[in-house]
């Protein structure tokens, strides 16, 4: 393994299906035995960028590098990256033991090497003694395993993972997305893994790359990408946050709802709107007199860690988590410290995600990802 | 009673209504069956076990040495064609299922067209093409190319029975062939597999039942084909359907007649057993 090494590297690279961009002048590179997630809502072109770096897509513009080496063009069989499918696309044809062995036969690898090797593999996964197994008598975890150990026998460089874990049920989700991290961490060798769920890639990840649009809107370590999203797609895409208008009127203050805040933020122009990021977990509940914001509770719902209130301000509505009770129409103080206001600067996402007012319409929404999950 | 045992008994009950009720559906089926599938062949069995006057007798069985070579070219054409058949009808099917939906449509419907034409009109149309002086040798003909020998050869008769049982094959194949995953095809690919490997490894052994059933759609109707060789092979094929076509049309020859068709009905189906061992494992279809 060697750390800050680039392993791929993507330059402008652009695709179009049907005269519609799907990935546009797109520059990414991938550092040796890292563990990159590409993240975002369906279509924004993650699955299409892994794709490319397999081999099955052929980029319109731009270039993909493979080390030092330009791989355009270069098919699929010919690249020292393996894949494990969404919906795992295991041989129906063959048991455990010979889809394992796939590849090492291509390879012409001598049998007791076949043997040996199919071996250490299925106890890797945990699936020793389902060799003479039929893949259609297997379950979604035990499938998902065969997925890993006939992708990762061959040895790959890079191991690219196209939404595995989508298709099993939370608890094994959790399971399995510790496992591969410590197949990742044992083997040392790179994982690019995309998804929409972007709590497994907070969890799982070196690096978290957010798409949408066909475009990278942020690459960095999942606490950057939390604590300072670069806007209001990232803040409002990971986590839970409320996206306010805002101005700062000079270095470490910043005017919002109403109030002038201090913050830690500096660099802008004075009097310059910006967009202003508060995590739900971030606001304080205090008593009116030492607030500086007060509001109306509208709702609450308790989620067992803590209490989600939406509290209205000025008709802004905020969500804030918190573990005292409070009740609905009751009028609340804010309090809230200068490192927890992130400042970021007016991009085309702004203005796009208002308030928590339609809360339960944005639930709908997410609750529907997972079916049309497949991408492009 | 228990609560238990009352939902027993109510399942019971339920369940010999549903038995009572499917044997009630099935029930013209199964007139049908018996009056026109196991009686005829029960009076074949008994033509070919019997002499003319009606006594039991085993000379028939012992005719039939007489026509063991003709049983056997009959299997060899029925082989050849069914392999031409084969080779011409895969390669069709696949690229068949890489095309538009709408060109898949239209591919489909030519296929089947002569289908849904009389066998005896298509046939005299074939020979209208290749007899001497048909279509083709006026054509070369009048190109001063001379004549060629086309009607009355076996090759004749295994180009009419491909004909006639190509969409047979191309069915079947097509109907395996579009249910292969593409995915497969890229994890194949993605696993170090270049296009030939992937054939051998991925799409041949998932078409497997599509050619099994193909090849046994194909072979069964060739080995008893009677029409197509007596027109378009003349003298120089004699099919065991021809021999049985005209034993049973003579009234003295009739039990033998029989006995030939029985004999060649086993010999199908233990073919057709054999052959279906190789999709039995696979849990391919059966026919």
């Amino acid at each position: 393994m060697n750390q800050n090494q680039k392993l791929i590297e993507l330059c402008d690279v652009s695709v179009s299906f049907d005269d519609q961009k799907v990935l546009d002048a797109l520059s990414l590179s991938i550092c040796d035995g890292e563990f990159v997630t590409l993240l975002g809502p369906s279509g924004c072109g993650k699955t299409t960028t892994l794709r490319i770096i397999a081999g099955f897509i052929q980029p319109d513009e731009g270039d993909v590098y493979f080390g030092s080496e330009r791989i355009n063009g270069v098919p699929p069989h010919k690249r020292q990256v393996n894949t494990i499918f969404q919906r795992y696309a295991l041989f129906p044809h063959y048991n455990v033991f010979d889809n394992v062995a796939y590849g090492l036969r291509v390879k012409n690898v001598p049998k007791d090497e076949i043997k040996e090797r199919v071996h250490e593999m299925l106890r890797l996964v945990n699936l020793e003694g389902l060799e003479h197994r039929k893949i259609s008598k297997l379950s979604g975890g035990q499938q998902q395993r065969v997925a890993v150990a006939r992708a990762v026998i061959n040895r790959p460089k890079v191991l690219l993972l196209d939404e595995p874990l989508a298709a099993l049920d939370l608890k094994l989700r959790k399971d399995m997305q510790r496992e591969l991290k410590n197949i990742q961490k044992q083997l040392g060798i790179t994982f690019i893994f995309v998804t929409h769920d972007q709590e497994e890639a907070l969890s799982m990840s070196d690096t978290v790359v957010v798409m949408d649009n066909g475009r990278i809107q942020q690459v960095g370590t999942p606490t950057d990408i939390y604590n300072e999203p670069v806007n209001a797609f990232v803040a409002d895409f990971i986590g839970e946050s409320n996206i306010l208008d805002g101005i700062m009127p000079s270095d470490y203050k910043a005017t919002f709802a109403g109030h002038t805040f201090d913050c830690l933020d500096a660099g802008f122009a004075p009097g310059e709107a910006v967009d202003v990021v508060i995590r739900p977990e971030d606001v304080d509940i205090v008593a009116p007199e030492k607030a500086m914001l007060t509001g109306t509770v509208t709702s609450v719902t308790f989620l067992g860690v803590h209490y989600e209130i939406i509290v209205d301000i000025r008709g802004f509505k905020w969500m804030i988590q918190t573990t005292d009770y409070c009740g609905e129409g009751e009028t609340v103080g804010l309090y809230i410290e200068p490192d927890a206001i992130h400042i970021m600067k007016k991009s085309e996402y702004s203005g796009k995600y208002g308030d928590y007012s339609t809360f339960s319409d944005e639930m709908e929404e997410i609750n529907q990802i997972p079916e049309d999950a497949e991408d492009d | 009673m228990t609560e238990a045992k009352m939902k027993g008994v109510r399942e019971r009950k339920s369940r010999t209504r549903k038995k009572g009720i499917s044997l009630l559906l099935n029930f013209p089926y199964l007139i049908w069956l018996c009056l026109f599938v196991i009686i005829p062949m029960f009076i074949v069995a008994a033509y070919a076990f019997t002499t003319g006057d009606g006594t039991f007798t085993l000379e028939n069985f012992k005719h039939l040495s007489v026509y063991k070579q003709n049983i056997i070219d009959s299997f060899i054409y029925a082989l050849i064609a069914t392999a031409v058949t084969l080779v011409l009808a895969y390669p069709f099917a696949y690229f068949m299922t890489k095309r538009s939906e709408a060109t898949q449509r239209v591919m489909m419907m030519l296929v089947m067209l002569p289908m849904w034409m009389n066998l005896l009109i298509l046939t005299y149309s074939i020979m209208n093409i290749i007899e001497a002086n048909g279509i083709i040798n006026n054509l070369l003909a009048s190109l001063g190319l001379g004549r060629l020998q086309m009607i009355n050869t076996p090759g004749a008769v295994i180009f009419g029975m491909v004909y006639n049982y190509f969409p047979y094959m191309v069915l079947p194949l097509y109907s395996v062939l579009s249910k292969i995953d593409p995915s497969l095809l890229e994890a194949a690919a993605d696993l170090g597999s270049g296009a030939p490997s992937r054939f051998r490894r991925v799409i041949l052994p998932l078409s497997m039942p599509g050619i099994v059933s193909g090849v046994t759609m194909v072979f069964v109707p060739s080995v008893s084909t009677f029409y197509i060789s007596q027109k378009l092979g003349g003298t120089s094929v004699n099919m065991i359907g021809d021999i049985i076509e005209s034993l049973v049309n003579r009234v003295s020859t009739r039990n033998l007649g029989a006995m030939l068709s029985l004999v060649l009905m086993v010999v199908i189906l233990v073919c057709i057993m054999i052959m279906n061992r190789f999709s039995d494992e696979k849990g391919g279809i059966m026919l």
